[in-house]
């Protein structure tokens, strides 16, 4: 009980912080770093229920993402939808993907299913970019309208952080009570070993699949904001580099960890905006730091910034 | 053999080969309700195949298996767990990275039925559900002897203490048969003899216990009946005491004598 209410008082200090940073930030420019920070964390926590939890690997997350942001550029454009209707059509039209293509690949594992997806995600890309007629083809999707909702318009920079980020909380708090149930310890039992996970009745395949779905859900979303967002869209955005940043993502915030997605993506969307200092060494240095987190840090940041801060409290004590 | 009564696992004319390998030929036996049978016989005699097939690993060949008077032949072993079957593992196989509390929790899953929406909207059922849970599983911590242990990493436990929270795990389905793989090997005399009064204890409870063991004493001991196997076939069945004097046990463990004349 006392462990709920501490849960309830970071999540209040976390929409404080979001709430006290939308009113005190003006600068368009760094509204949109965090609004892009917001959508990458959807992103990371989704691929972390399944990655992090549930043990198995995806690289082509980046098609959902791609998914969410195309299916609702199409359906708004071609069809004259409101993207509050948008949005529900693509999330079903995703949900519906994922069950097609996790039946049969869920049925492999570790470096088999990481192929897998990889293949599924780069399938889904060459759509993007060679069915002009719907997508606009290599040269992209123009014209993508803002969200509204009454009176409030989402095109400015301030609302549309607000906006990303209430569904980011909204995510949290449904991937820590997820997370916190019998579904989440029958997910972790499939990580920790999938042979005993079955012998004490967890039907691992369903679930599974099901925390695939999920997880392409929250990429869904992601792409769906992406689109809103920007108003324009191309298919570099969700190819193959993209499925690969959203588990470097997972993998540098930390594994099993809902604010490991929030820092993973925070450092995955900053860093470029830093670097560009470093002009053309940009990429070099930004493989650097990722391969000295990994290095010195291999449980991810989360875990390993704990572990320094246990340590440093344990030296104290003596 | 048990009168009129049905027995709670029959298992009649089982075979299944590997590749050109027979492993089991023709295996009938069955267990009656509320009793400890042990399963015995020489390394590669085939008792952790009847083991997989009886815990739904794989189908056999051939054969029929009825539990409880299901036919279970092509049950996976989820499914089994919901008919009343659970088992422990040769190499313990607890989920490391949760707590011992959580370990048995995790047993409890046929046992509860919150999903995936259930979880997202906790309505107060599910607290509810979650509640009952936590506290059979402290129960059955306390039961084994590690009610202190509850917040304990499993993979930090000692490895006596870790059979016997596997054992506990198992446990938690509230099983009509266990079906326990060499749950004494690792363990030294004193925590042997603990297991033995444990699984007597399940016994007593209504349980029934099929247990493959490399310990003779602790099979001897604690079961009511012995089947025992050699080379994929079934050679003798009966009280420990008769088994124990049947001449083609003793060769199958010891060797045939050369006659000196010979």
């Amino acid at each position: 009980m006392r462990l709920m209410t501490r849960t309830r008082i970071v999540y209040a200090l976390f929409a404080a912080v979001i709430a006290v940073s939308g009113w005190a930030i003006n600068s368009p420019y760094y509204l949109q770093i965090l609004t892009f920070i917001g959508i990458n964390t959807l992103l990371a926590l989704g691929l972390n229920m399944l990655m992090g939890y549930a043990g198995q690997i995806s690289l082509g997350h980046g098609a959902f993402y791609g998914i969410g942001a195309y299916g609702t550029a199409i359906l708004t454009v071609h069809w004259h939808l409101s993207p509050w209707l948008a949005l529900p059509v693509t999330i079903f039209a995703v949900i519906l993907v994922a069950f097609i293509v996790g039946i049969p690949t869920l049925k492999l594992s570790g470096y088999y299913l990481g192929m897998g997806t990889l293949g599924f995600g780069m399938i889904v890309n060459i759509l993007f970019r060679e069915w002009s007629s719907v997508t606009g083809g290599a040269s992209g999707f123009v014209g993508i309208p803002s969200l509204e909702l009454g009176p409030i318009s989402f095109a400015s920079a301030k609302n549309y952080f607000y906006l990303v980020w209430g569904f980011v909380i909204l995510s949290f708090i449904v991937c820590h009570r997820i997370i916190h149930s019998r579904v989440g310890r029958a997910l972790r039992a499939i990580h920790d070993g999938e042979k005993a996970a079955a012998a004490v009745g967890v039907d691992t395949s369903r679930l599974k699949l099901q925390v695939f779905v999920l997880s392409a859900v929250f990429s869904a979303l992601a792409g769906f904001l992406y689109a809103h967002m920007v108003f324009f869209i191309s298919p570099e955005s969700f190819s193959f580099i993209a499925s690969i940043r959203i588990v470097t993502m997972v993998v540098i915030g930390g594994m099993a960890s809902v604010w490991g997605s929030l820092l993973g993506a925070s450092v995955l969307t900053l860093l470029p905006e830093w670097l560009h200092a470093f002009s053309e060494f940009e990429m070099v240095v930004y493989g650097l730091i990722l391969m000295l987190i990994m290095i010195f840090l291999p449980k991810g940041l989360t875990r390993g910034l704990l572990d320094m801060y246990e340590r440093a409290g344990k030296k104290n004590d003596r | 053999m048990t009168g009129n009564v049905q027995p709670l696992l029959q298992i009649t004319s089982v075979s299944k080969a590997f590749g050109g390998i027979q492993a089991l030929t023709d295996i009938s036996f069955s267990l009656a309700g509320g009793t400890i049978t042990g399963l015995i016989g020489p390394n590669g005699a085939g008792k952790t195949t009847l083991f997989n097939l009886i815990s739904g690993v794989f189908p056999p060949d051939t054969g029929k298996i009825i539990f409880n008077g299901n036919d279970i032949r092509n049950k996976k072993p989820h499914q089994l767990v919901s008919l009343g079957i659970a088992r422990t593992f040769q190499n313990v196989e607890l989920f490391d990275s949760m707590t011992a509390l959580e370990n048995i929790l995790v047993g409890q899953h046929t046992r509860t039925r919150c999903g995936m929406m259930g979880s997202i909207l906790r309505l107060p059922w599910v607290a509810r559900e979650e509640q009952n849970a936590r506290n059979l599983s402290m129960e059955l911590l306390d039961w084994i002897g590690l009610g202190e242990q509850t917040n304990a990493k499993s993979g930090d436990l000692p490895f006596g203490w870790q059979r016997l929270l596997e054992l506990a795990r198992a446990m938690a389905s509230r099983p009509k048969l266990l079906l326990l793989d060499e749950p004494a090997s690792g363990l030294n005399i004193v925590e042997t003899l603990r297991l033995g009064d444990l699984i007597r204890k399940f016994r007593d409870q209504g349980v029934t216990v099929l247990l493959v063991e490399h310990d003779m004493s602790l099979t001897m001991e604690i079961s009511d009946r012995i089947v025992v196997l050699d080379q994929g076939r079934k050679i003798a069945e009966g009280a420990p005491r008769d088994v124990q004097e049947n001449t083609e046990v003793i060769a199958a463990y010891l060797g045939t004598p050369k006659k000196i004349d010979d």
